[in-house]
């Protein structure tokens, strides 16, 4: 039994080496970005008395005449191929509603589930899914047409913020470590034990609810505590960060990764280590 | 209170974890989530306090008057309580959705609080049927992750250690009049030793402190102890809609007195070691 009480200390930004080159231009809200009258205005921005002014806090992204801020923290805004894990909030008559972290909640219609038993999902269950299109308002048509995708089982949600996901080719990992993630684009992490052979060829539709070992409960654990101190100081997620973060956590007990300091130890080694690899 | 929404197969997960005394953070069943405490927030208060307990915040300023006691216990002072969920909190708070909350938390604080074993009451009696002093203790809630009882609790004993209460003395002057007397050390003053307060959720089989509003969502029933620092328990109640049976129960408050008992001794030396850094203290306050 331990109780880990301190006085609080005020944090300091942590940063490796940024060269002038990389500095991105970031403005906040109301600071002017050009008054050249020939740019396109594009999301993000307003024109104030013929000057182009920002309206939210991000970084500038310039495309031949258009410009346009894209904000650093953010409600998800899906794009069609996304993928997302979602919890579903409403049953209706031939759609769902799942929530994404998104202004609106997502549809997930009926007739885009093909998977044997697939309707077998109720309220608060978590599914993974793909974007199938957008509409005019902004909400997301959800499709899970595929046997990757479908009911999630045992495990757990990590939730962050969308704009931490890195955009990779695939988002379903199965980490050597002994645990499987899938990085949702909405920032919705789900970590979960990795199937055996025989439940893989399953497909979705069956949720085992036999106890998940220690081992694999330590390894989802820690890994779960390793994205929160990733996302704690702004590190980009994907497969490679989450496993050099785990593997530089080794040294401690999975309790303690959540304490200020060794969060900043592990990723001050895990962003170390993503420097050396690309360097 | 602030709900999260959890599926089945989560929920037998985290059943299955705590069978197995890890958590989803990996912390062990009677494991406290980082804590950090800070006095001296609030300065027109008499004392305040400001407690994290992982994402729950919680801030407590007191102010102490000098009031009439109450006619059926006239030697003893006594303390109001007033907790306010912010709606920083959750959207649920928003306009009066945080008062049923509020009233529950502190309908339960005074039955913890105005109990002679909690805290030495008669120390706050300045003269018998006359004066007393009373503390008016206001709770605000900043972030809700669970585990409030706890926390409100902590920040409570934090904030009492950071009210220095003056020795006062009544007496009646020649025209029958009453003045109050200060002594001349300005240092004269008293600190209220409280206990504190340990919520245990039953979760399956086994009982979890310091839940997270996911655990929260598993369990049916919860037991709240009050618990001094020499592992005296001095008020326990029972929430939630499930039952419990005898022998949880026995358990659940054994567990109680033990994770309570240990919770004070580190708090005092954390508030003393605070006390001590004295004007080099860096405040950091809610900008940190």
């Amino acid at each position: 039994m331990a109780v880990d009480m301190r006085l609080p200390t005020v944090i300091k930004a942590m940063s490796l080496s940024v060269s002038a080159a990389d500095r991105k231009d970031m403005v906040v809200p109301g600071d002017v970005i050009t008054s050249d009258t020939g740019f396109m205005r594009g999301h993000g921005t307003y024109v104030d008395e013929d000057k182009l002014t920002a309206s939210v806090a991000g970084e500038v992204q310039r495309v031949d005449k258009l410009i346009c801020v894209r904000p650093l923290k953010t409600r998800f805004n899906g794009e069609v191929g996304d993928v997302v894990v979602g919890r579903i909030t409403e049953v209706q008559q031939k759609r769902w509603k799942v929530e994404t972290n998104s202004r609106l909640d997502s549809v997930l219609l009926l007739s885009s589930v093909n998977l044997p038993g697939g309707e077998l999902a109720s309220r608060n269950d978590l599914c993974s899914a793909e974007v199938q299109s957008v509409f005019s308002d902004g909400a997301l048509s959800l499709h899970t047409r595929s046997l990757k995708y479908g009911k999630l089982g045992q495990g757990v949600l990590v939730q962050l913020s969308p704009s931490l996901i890195k955009r990779q080719k695939t988002h379903f990992h199965n980490l050597p470590c002994g645990a499987s993630i899938i990085l949702g684009n909405n920032g919705f992490v789900w970590l979960y034990p990795t199937p055996g052979q025989q439940e893989e060829e399953a497909g979705g539709f069956y949720t085992s609810l036999e106890p998940v070992s220690l081992s694999d409960r330590e390894v989802i654990s820690r890994l779960r505590n390793c994205l929160l101190a990733l996302a704690a100081h702004k590190v980009l997620l994907y497969d490679t960060s989450v496993l050099y973060c785990y593997e530089s956590s080794l040294q401690h007990q999975v309790k303690d990764i959540l304490k200020p300091e060794v969060m900043e130890e592990i990723v001050m080694l895990t962003q170390q280590k993503l420097l050396e690899q690309e360097g | 209170m602030a709900t999260v929404q959890v599926s089945e197969a989560e929920k037998v997960y985290i059943l299955h974890g705590i069978r197995d005394d890890l958590r989803v953070d990996g912390r062990g069943c009677e494991d406290y989530r980082h804590m950090e405490v800070e006095t001296d927030v609030v300065s027109n208060t008499d004392g305040s306090a400001k407690v994290t307990l992982g994402h729950t915040a919680v801030l407590v300023g007191i102010k102490a008057e000098i009031g009439k006691p109450r006619p059926l216990i006239p030697n003893e002072g006594y303390l109001e309580f007033f907790v306010d969920c912010s709606a920083n909190a959750t959207p649920e708070f928003e306009g009066r959705g945080g008062e049923e909350l509020g009233t529950e938390l502190s309908n339960i604080l005074y039955k913890v609080f105005n109990n002679e074993h909690s805290l030495d009451l008669r120390s706050l009696c300045i003269s018998p049927g006359e004066h007393c002093w009373v503390l008016y203790v206001d709770v605000l809630l900043l972030q809700c992750d669970g585990n409030l009882y706890d926390a409100i609790s902590i920040a409570i004993k934090a904030a009492l250690f950071n009210t220095k209460i003056p020795r006062v003395h009544i007496s009646s002057d020649d025209e029958g009049g009453k003045e109050i007397e200060l002594s001349d050390d300005p240092y004269d003053c008293m600190r209220v030793n409280v206990s504190c307060i340990v919520t245990l959720c039953k979760i399956g089989h086994r009982h979890v402190v310091d839940a997270t509003l996911q655990e929260k969502a598993c369990s049916v029933a919860s037991l709240i102890i009050s618990v001094t620092h020499k592992g005296v328990i001095t008020c326990t109640r029972k929430v939630g809609r499930g039952s419990l049976d005898p022998e949880s129960i026995c358990e659940m408050t054994e567990a109680g007195r033990r994770v309570g008992k240990a919770l004070h001794s580190p708090l005092i030396k954390l508030l003393q070691q605070e006390e001590s850094l004295g004007k080099k203290r860096q405040k950091v306050g809610f900008l940190g």
